[in-house]
């Protein structure tokens, strides 16, 4: 069971990684605009000719 | 005079010259609206950035100040084709912003502690029927409760607040058994850990906090979201008032930017924008949407009057003394309130049920662990189970049934551009069976084309700069014609026949025939040709009689189709002549029609549809005829945006398009539907789970997840009207020009309107 000594921290040092990525796109306003995210894809103006 | 258009007050100047505005925009709809609107502006010169929200129809706009001014942008804007309205979000909307954010972190500390402790708990579980010895399950315990215990501490602060609210004016809400049952299952699992036993409750009620909150979230977004599109539309319907700068300049400003002791001008037609005291000028107001009064009143300097009023004669100076009655806030929070907050049959009810139900959930938790105490069950097996009742029990499900659904169609509905003025105008709309149009301003659009086809060009535009000079609506129409766009001067309006000036020292006459001195020939032919009214015009001897006629809405025909596919009875009940009716209920198929009918006729003709059990939607101009739409049991007006605040239908809607008044039957239908089948599966769930809650079947984790289950499934339920059935004509209600006009009208001057101050003081009087 000694494998729980560092099993156990990097599962909540991973899940940690994630609620501060999750904190950080939300600061970031990344669900500011949902929608328009979806069809700001479309257009190809951001192409060189 | 060019005007000079103030928007100091929406705009943020930062130190380094650089401004920002949001505007909220009209007519946005699709993926190259994006790009035509950012790539538009980048375009002017000291635009640093553009960037348009298309989830909101907002539009945010950084320039250096130096460079170029908000109107300018504005300007630009509009000719893209898309309107744009100044918009303050911080005043309107932070607070909102803030909550769900707050929101949103707490579901994810929550998220992320209800994981790691369910991984802790799974492997405690299964040690638990093997080999797992009692250091180890301590461990895990403990390890849980460190996870466990601060991210309760933070996660669960929005009901921790809400229910200390709740408790300390002594009532109950929803809040105070999730509190409680939070509270006694993170107490009893330290206390178990501490006596080193084989159960720990720490994920029963993360995950009851995760799952409430996931629930709270989704809530809290579709309020939001409804919020936004309630903001937009009072945006849309900001009004202008013209304020004197301190060098006597005349300056173009939001009504909402007006303060007290600002000095403004209203000119004739104009709708008075404050509560103030006349300085200067003599008029006459119209102040019928106020007080009912219809004869105007002679005002002069001294007078106060009320913001609503109409000015009809003369331009006034006046000094404002209560601005605030028309700014932003109050307007979104009346909009809001009205549609959803406002109490139907159906919310008083459920609401009556949510605040019975509360106390009983506490009721029920003690006597559930008294009864198995008096049974002979351990103390602690009878707390596990009044919790696990405490939480099962809670009536959140029941709570959200309603309103739920209730938002999320008025935010649909404010998205068609439809504002609605009662609360229970949805489960109305729902019920009707029979829609009864009225013609003029409802099918057909309210400002008339002028039909140029068989007149002097020269006449015509005399007529028509002559007709400027008039507020008439069918002068209004006739007026877009003229080119040289300048009044005559010296030009008189006879009050009820018409108006006449002096033209190249001859005097010119437009209005009624008689006025015109046609009296003769206007005897011989009627007043008005087949279904257009005409309007005469008479100078040096020569005459013309100018046709005007109405224009059906673009997409009647395709709106009254789908009405008629909803089996809907059909009827058009006018005050117009038989010849101008019948074209239209011909073009439009339905079968049933009335002309001709005074104001008292169409009540009478609505009552006895009612009185034969009909339930009567009717479409009306909510201008003149309010008292039909009082009659029926819910009513709907197509309204210039100007007289949003004055009509009084259940619902009204913007914009030259007829479909919102489909889609308010459409999504009536479906959410009185949806708020049926809430209903039911929430007293379904409260049926079946209490019984076994309280018959100790069930575990604090299963009571949690099955709780906090039917209030997601309630208010996903809900969501669905947001997608559903909707008419597929086109998205958005706006002023764009007019498609598919009637044939007939081709080749006709396309009127604008000045029609909204037109009809008010030239209400009942014939031109």
């Amino acid at each position: 069971m000694n494998v729980l000594i560092y099993l156990v921290p990097m599962a909540l040092l991973l899940g940690l990684i994630g609620l501060f990525g999750f904190m950080w796109t939300l600061r970031s306003g990344q669900y500011d605009d949902l929608d328009g995210a979806a069809v700001r894809i479309l257009p190809d103006d951001d192409i060189e000719e | 005079m060019a005007e000079i258009l103030d928007l100091s007050r929406f705009v943020e100047r930062s130190q380094d010259g650089n401004a920002h505005i949001t505007l909220a925009v009209e007519g946005v709809s699709c993926a190259g609206c994006i790009r035509k609107i950012e790539t538009g502006l980048k375009k002017l010169p000291g635009i640093i950035d553009a960037r348009l929200n298309f989830t909101q129809h907002r539009l945010g706009v950084d320039w250096r100040d130096a460079e170029i001014d908000a109107a300018r942008i504005i300007e630009t804007l509009k000719t893209l084709g898309y309107g744009a309205y100044p918009f303050a979000p911080e005043i309107v909307e932070t607070d909102e912003v803030r909550q769900a954010k707050w929101l949103l972190k707490c579901l994810a500390v929550a998220g992320f502690a209800a994981m790691n402790v369910m991984l802790l708990s799974i492997s405690v579980w299964s040690g638990n029927v093997s080999d797992m010895t009692q250091e180890t399950r301590d461990l895990f315990h403990w390890l849980s409760a460190l996870i466990a215990l601060p991210a309760a501490a933070y996660a669960g602060q929005p009901f921790f607040q809400s229910a200390w609210r709740a408790l300390r004016v002594r009532q109950l809400n929803m809040d105070v058994p999730i509190t409680v049952g939070v509270v006694l299952a993170l107490g009893l699992s330290i206390y178990e850990t501490a006596i080193h036993a084989v159960h720990a409750y720490f994920d029963s009620a993360i995950m009851l906090l995760f799952f409430l909150l996931c629930g709270r979230y989704l809530d809290r977004a579709m309020r939001q979201k409804t919020r936004q599109f309630a903001s937009n539309l009072a945006s849309f319907k900001a009004e202008f008032a013209y304020r004197f700068a301190a060098e006597g300049e005349l300056i173009k400003v939001p009504v909402s930017a007006l303060e007290r002791g600002d000095t403004i001008l209203v000119r004739p037609g104009e709708t008075v924008p404050a509560d103030g005291v006349i300085i200067s000028g003599f008029s006459e107001l119209d102040q019928s949407l106020i007080t009912g009064e219809t004869v105007p009143r002679a005002v002069d300097a001294g007078t106060t009057v009320y913001a609503g009023s109409i000015n009809c004669s003369g331009a006034v100076t006046m000094e404002v003394a209560t601005a605030g009655t028309g700014t932003l806030v109050d307007e979104v929070e009346r909009l809001l309130a009205r549609a959803t907050e406002a109490k139907s049959r159906t919310v008083r009810l459920a609401d009556r049920a949510a605040r019975l139900y509360a106390p009983l959930v506490h009721i029920t938790a003690t006597l559930t662990a008294i009864g198995w105490l008096m049974a002979g069950a351990s103390l602690h097996d009878a707390i596990v189970t009044a919790v696990a009742v405490l939480i099962i029990t809670c009536p959140c499900a029941i709570a959200l049934a309603i309103p739920a659904v209730q938002v999320v169609a008025s935010g649909r509905l404010f998205r068609s551009g439809i504002i609605l003025n009662s609360g229970d105008a949805i489960e109305k709309l729902a019920e009707v069976d029979t829609v009864v149009f009225d013609k003029t301003g409802t099918l057909t659009l309210p400002d008339g084309v002028v039909d140029d086809r068989a007149i002097d060009p020269h006449l015509l535009e005399r007529a028509a700069r002559l007709a400027l000079s008039s507020h008439h609506p069918l002068a209004a129409a006739l007026s877009i014609c003229a080119r040289e766009r300048v009044p005559y001067p010296a030009a008189v309006e006879v009050t009820g026949q018409g108006v006449r000036a002096l033209i190249d020292g001859q005097e010119a006459r437009l209005g009624s025939a008689r006025f015109c001195g046609l009296a003769d020939e206007a005897l011989a032919v009627p007043a008005s040709e087949g279904e257009a009214s005409t309007i005469s015009f008479a100078h040096a001897g020569r005459f013309a009689r100018i046709p005007i006629r109405q224009r059906l809405r673009p997409d009647a025909v395709a709106v009254v189709h789908g009405l008629a596919a909803c089996s809907l009875d059909l009827i058009i009940l006018s005050g117009d002549r038989a010849e101008a009716v019948e074209p239209v209920a011909a073009r439009l198929s339905i079968r049933q029609w009335r002309a001709e009918l005074t104001p008292t006729e169409k009540i009478t003709a609505i009552e006895s549809l009612k009185s034969q059990g009909h339930r009567v939607l009717m479409i009306g101009d909510g201008l003149n005829d309010a008292p039909a739409l009082a009659t029926a049991s819910v009513s709907l007006s197509p309204i210039a945006a100007a007289h949003l605040t004055q009509a009084h239908a259940d619902a009204l809607f913007i914009g030259d398009h007829l479909e919102p008044a489909l889609n308010a039957v459409l999504v009536s239908q479906q959410a009185k539907s949806l708020m049926r089948q809430n209903l039911v599966l929430a007293v379904a769930y409260n049926a079946l789970a209490v019984p076994i809650a309280v018959a100790g079947l069930v575990t604090p984790l299963i009571a949690a997840i099955a709780m906090s289950g039917s209030s997601i499934l309630v208010t996903l339920n809900a969501l669905r009207a947001r997608f559903g059935q909707a008419s597929s004509l086109s998205s958005y209600a706006t002023s764009s020009p007019a498609k598919g006009l009637d044939p007939a009208v081709k080749g006709m001057h396309r009127i604008g309107a000045d029609y909204v101050a037109a009809t008010h003081c030239g209400r009942g009087q014939p031109l």
